[in-house]
């Protein structure tokens, strides 16, 4: 692993500590949702539609009622009706109705493992036999698999009451399964074209695929008589469950308190609740908490996965430059709208100056699992296209893959295809670290032996964040705030904090606390934690700087805005001989006799996000006998701004890969006819394992983000948008052989090298 | 509901008594009777690795072995690889080398782990990604896992052969 050399003179960011939360992981202490033990808990399961598309008629669950054991019984007519309003999930945003919809079925099953009731027991298993009782008439319907089948007119309809909202807000004559068609457009597309030297005309599909978290979805509620209802989950953000909890329930936030558990893995997966709502009613009608959980299966079936999509690219090359592009993106949504392809059509063409540019999405319904954010979702199968289009252009014209893409790069002040200009951002630093790199300029010689590369961008985001941090008397701190942890923020922000103070990391103390006890933070999502979060820590230390500059003031009796805050020193001095100095530990230890606690606090929306590139090498080895695709070498080059905790930001560059190389290579829900996933567990949805990939190096390239004072910028979602063009490169330049779908699993490979497709 | 069956076995060192029904996995028995619940459910058939325990020595995934094969047995979960207050140089090393992001695997990675070691005490990396493959890490990518395990097989003072 390469580490660039760092030229700033901070005293704790940059440095590698081991994380606040570490010892009770490696001990098996740390508490997971699933972990939750309560007195007289009893145990939920769902009951899933076995069909992927049907009329719900009639539910019967006066047999499960009867089973010795069952409290509880819940379907859809438990609900409240929702309302048509839309709520905000982060990095995605779900309408009230097919969020409740969703949970529990109510007139349709949009797609198989659609949940339709529930149950709680005594335990798991009785809880399973009482489904078993639950008798649900279906009125099996046809149902609409592919994304293009789903587009056409003649399509079987999951909601005859949708209509297209065309561009400009017009809305289609008939109705559609395509929810929606937007559209960004820039010079001419069709003339640049026209005149282009080279034309690269392609069509791409990737299938739909799971983020994979290992920890199942988890939900534990207890409601009282008052009304209060508290929820132990593991969610990527507390805040964001108490609002959708409350709005499908019509339940007033104040009375409903979050208790984030340790979350094994989110991934973007979650953001959306899905039995928070069914804990909650299972434990207002039985009287009991209830922890209802997901089988494995039941997350693959029964959660968001990310589209599937297809994706047609046009592309002109003149004079060595992107002369024009058309893309045409058409992203599965599942059982109700909201796919990424909004995300995918913005970033699409991001890490390149174009100005002719066509843009079409389409987000488009079909008999699947309502998808959920996974990762910079949208932009990799987006990226999947435009860089196997551009890798053809390059070798079209003679060029070197990465000079070619340097010589179209995306700077400062170009503008992306919304309209807005990029502010500083780091994508030729990321090509040029790539060219530099001792991988690029090792030889990759030998049959079936080849190299890709592929370059990728994330907005990253920054939404609300609140964090409060008290000093204690022994000039130590507790860091509270709101933000689920999912790979060493409570680390990264407590570095930040220190570095803020001028104190030691082991000083500070980070604890993620429930809803009741911090202001509102918005989900850790959208690589924000470490930036927003951390630029709210940052003002919580300015804010604790100023009360002590304020006190140190009042005790020398000169002007505040003399004192000054250095590395935990308090100093003052007139110039002419005269100074005083306290420090930070001193005015900790004298709070109590000298006004009281010291306690910063800051709470915002946070401005000054910094988006991010990635660049990627990989080398692969292809078995023409067998279709096994060997990762040889892999290379990351990523523009992080400042890396806080170099070893986090590391391992989420190597955690993105390794799902990208799994995307690229094996990846895919595979659905029979009738819309069964044939390989709903971990044996047959074959995620990477430590066989299948080689070490992954990391080249951190460090352009600060000038919106945030330590120049952090989101990492951890772009070095997932690489990978699978990428690795789709280095397999064309292994084989020879174009593959424009995904996953290139060994029986596509085997099939297309040997003339079987 | 099935009778339930009397289990005398040693969990940690510990003798340890249960009742369990005889559908009950020793995943399940760890977790819901003995309140043990560092070995953690991701699949619940076998293929995920993270409820590893030893078993006699011996890796198993805890989610296929029924509780009532564990009498007369002896267990080892995540909860008892530490001595005390000391670290063992894997739950050492996966600190130092910040081998676990969201952590829910790493109970199993260590159990797993510290077979390895147990029986070879100065692996190779490939050995190491061999040996660890039936347990599954998707926030890491599993360079630091890796490094970890060859970093505490370093430090464990074993003499090299």
């Amino acid at each position: 692993m390469t580490t660039s050399e760092r030229s700033t003179n901070y005293r704790v960011i940059g440095t590698r500590p081991v994380r606040p939360d570490g010892v009770e992981k490696v001990t098996g202490k740390a508490q997971y949702g699933a972990d939750v033990r309560l007195p007289g808990l009893l145990h939920g399961r769902i009951l899933r539609s076995p069909h992927a598309h049907a009329r719900i008629v009639a539910i019967d669950t006066s047999e499960a009622e009867k089973v010795p054991g069952v409290f509880a019984v819940v379907t859809h007519r438990d609900f409240p009706a929702a309302r048509d309003v839309v709520q905000e999930l982060g990095e995605s945003s779900v309408n009230a109705m097919e969020l409740s919809d969703n949970i529990l079925a109510s007139k349709k099953a949009l797609y198989r493992g659609h949940a339709v009731a529930a149950v709680a027991a005594t335990s798991p298993h009785i809880a399973e036999e009482a489904l078993s009782k639950i008798r649900v008439e279906y009125q099996v319907l046809p149902t609409v698999l592919d994304v293009r089948d789903a587009m056409r007119e003649d399509a079987p309809l999951l909601n005859e009451t949708r209509f297209t909202k065309e561009l400009g807000g017009a809305r289609s004559e008939k109705p559609s399964n395509i929810a929606s068609h937007i559209r960004f457009q820039g010079g001419n597309a069709d003339d640049a074209i026209a005149g282009a030297d080279v034309v690269i005309e392609r069509e791409y599909r990737t299938k739909m695929v799971h983020q994979g978290y290992i920890e199942p979805h988890n939900a534990t509620a207890s409601w009282n008589a008052d009304g209060t209802v508290t929820i132990w989950t593991s969610t990527q953000g507390a805040f964001s469950v108490r609002g959708q909890v409350a709005e499908i329930l019509r339940h007033p936030i104040s009375s409903i308190r979050v208790i984030p558990m340790e979350i094994g893995g989110g991934f973007g997966g979650k953001l959306p609740i899905y039995l928070d709502p069914v804990a909650a009613l299972l434990s207002k009608k039985s009287g009991r908490p209830v922890k209802v959980l997901m089988s494995r299966t039941d997350v693959f079936e029964g959660s968001g996965p990310t589209s599937g999509t297809w994706i047609k690219i046009k592309l002109g090359v003149k004079d060595g430059k992107i002369a024009g592009v058309k893309a045409e993106l058409a992203y599965e949504a599942g059982a109700y709208p909201g796919s990424p392809v909004g995300a995918g059509s913005m970033t699409m063409l991001a890490p390149y100056a174009i100005d002719n540019f066509q843009v079409d999405g389409y987000d488009v319904c079909l008999n699947k699992p309502k998808v959920a954010a996974y990762r910079a979702p949208g932009s990799p199968a987006a990226a999947f296209a435009l860089e196997q289009a551009l890798d053809e252009a390059a070798r079209a014209i003679g060029a070197d893959p990465l000079q070619f893409r340097l010589d179209n790069s995306a700077r400062e002040g170009v503008r992306m295809v919304t309209g807005a200009p990029l502010a500083k951002v780091g994508h030729e630093e990321c090509v040029q670290a790539i060219l530099d790199s001792p991988h690029y300029k090792s030889p990759i010689e030998g049959p079936y032996r080849g190299r890709g590369v592929a370059s990728g961008y994330w907005f990253n985001g920054g939404m609300q964040s609140s964090v409060t941090a008290a000093v204690n008397p022994d000039g130590t701190v507790n860091l509270i705030e709101g933000s689920t942890d999912i790979g060493g923020s409570r680390a990264s922000l407590s570095m930040q904090l220190a570095e803020t103070l001028g104190i030691r990391y082991e000083d500070v103390h980070a604890t993620v606390v429930d809803t009741d006890s911090v202001g509102h933070n918005d989900v850790t999502g959208g690589s924000r934690t470490t930036f927003a979060s951390g630029l709210a820590v940052y003002e919580a230390g300015m804010d604790i700087r100023r009360q002590m500059r304020e006190r140190a003031a009042r005790e020398w009796n000169v002007p505040a805005d003399q004192v000054e805050y250095e590395d935990g020193r308090i100093t003052w001095s007139d110039g002419a001989g005269n100074s005083r100095e306290t420090s930070f530990a001193e005015q900790a230890r004298t709070a109590p006799q000298k006004g009281g606690p010291i306690v910063g606090k800051a709470s915002l929306s946070a401005r000054g996000v910094g988006g991010a590139y990635g660049t990627h090498l990989v080398d692969v080895e292809v078995d023409p006998d067998t279709g096994k695709v060997t990762i040889l070498r892999y290379t990351a080059a990523q523009d992080v701004g400042t890396a806080i905790h170099p070893s986090y930001v590391e391992g989420q560059i190597q955690g993105a890969v390794a799902q990208g190389v799994g995307w690229a290579l094996n990846e895919e829900y595979y659905f029979d006819d009738n819309g069964r996933m044939l390989n709903a567990s971990f044996l047959d949805y074959r995620m990477p394992t430590t066989l299948d990939l080689p070490m992954i190096d990391t080249i951190l390239v460090e352009v600060p983000n000038p919106g945030h004072p330590y120049g952090v910028r989101g990492v951890g979602e772009v070095p997932i948008v690489p990978p699978l063009a990428a690795v789709a490169n280095a397999i064309a330049d292994a084989t020879g052989k174009r593959f424009t779908e995904l996953p290139i699993s060994p029986r596509r490979l085997v099939e297309e090298l040997h003339g079987l497709a | 509901m099935a009778r339930r069956t009397y289990v005398a076995t040693t969990i940690n060192g510990m003798p340890t008594e249960f009742l369990c029904e005889p559908r009950q996995s020793v995943l399940e028995v760890l977790r819901d009777e003995l309140g043990l619940t560092g070995a953690k459910e991701g699949c619940n058939n076998g293929n995920c690795g993270a409820c590893a325990v030893l078993l006699n020595g011996q890796v198993v995934n805890s989610c296929c072995v029924l509780g009532v094969e564990l009498e007369g047995a002896d267990v080892t979960t995540i909860e008892g690889i530490a001595d005390g207050e000391n670290l063992h140089p894997l739950q050492q090393a996966f600190l130092e080398e910040a081998a676990l992001q969201c952590g829910i695997c790493t109970p199993g990675f260590i159990v797993s782990a510290k077979a390895l070691l147990d029986s070879n005490p100065h692996p190779d990396e490939h050995t190491v990604r061999f040996w660890l493959a039936g347990n599954l890490c998707r926030c890491t990518g599993y360079d630091k896992i890796v490094r970890a395990v060859l970093k505490a097989a370093d430090a464990s003072g074993a003499p090299v052969p």
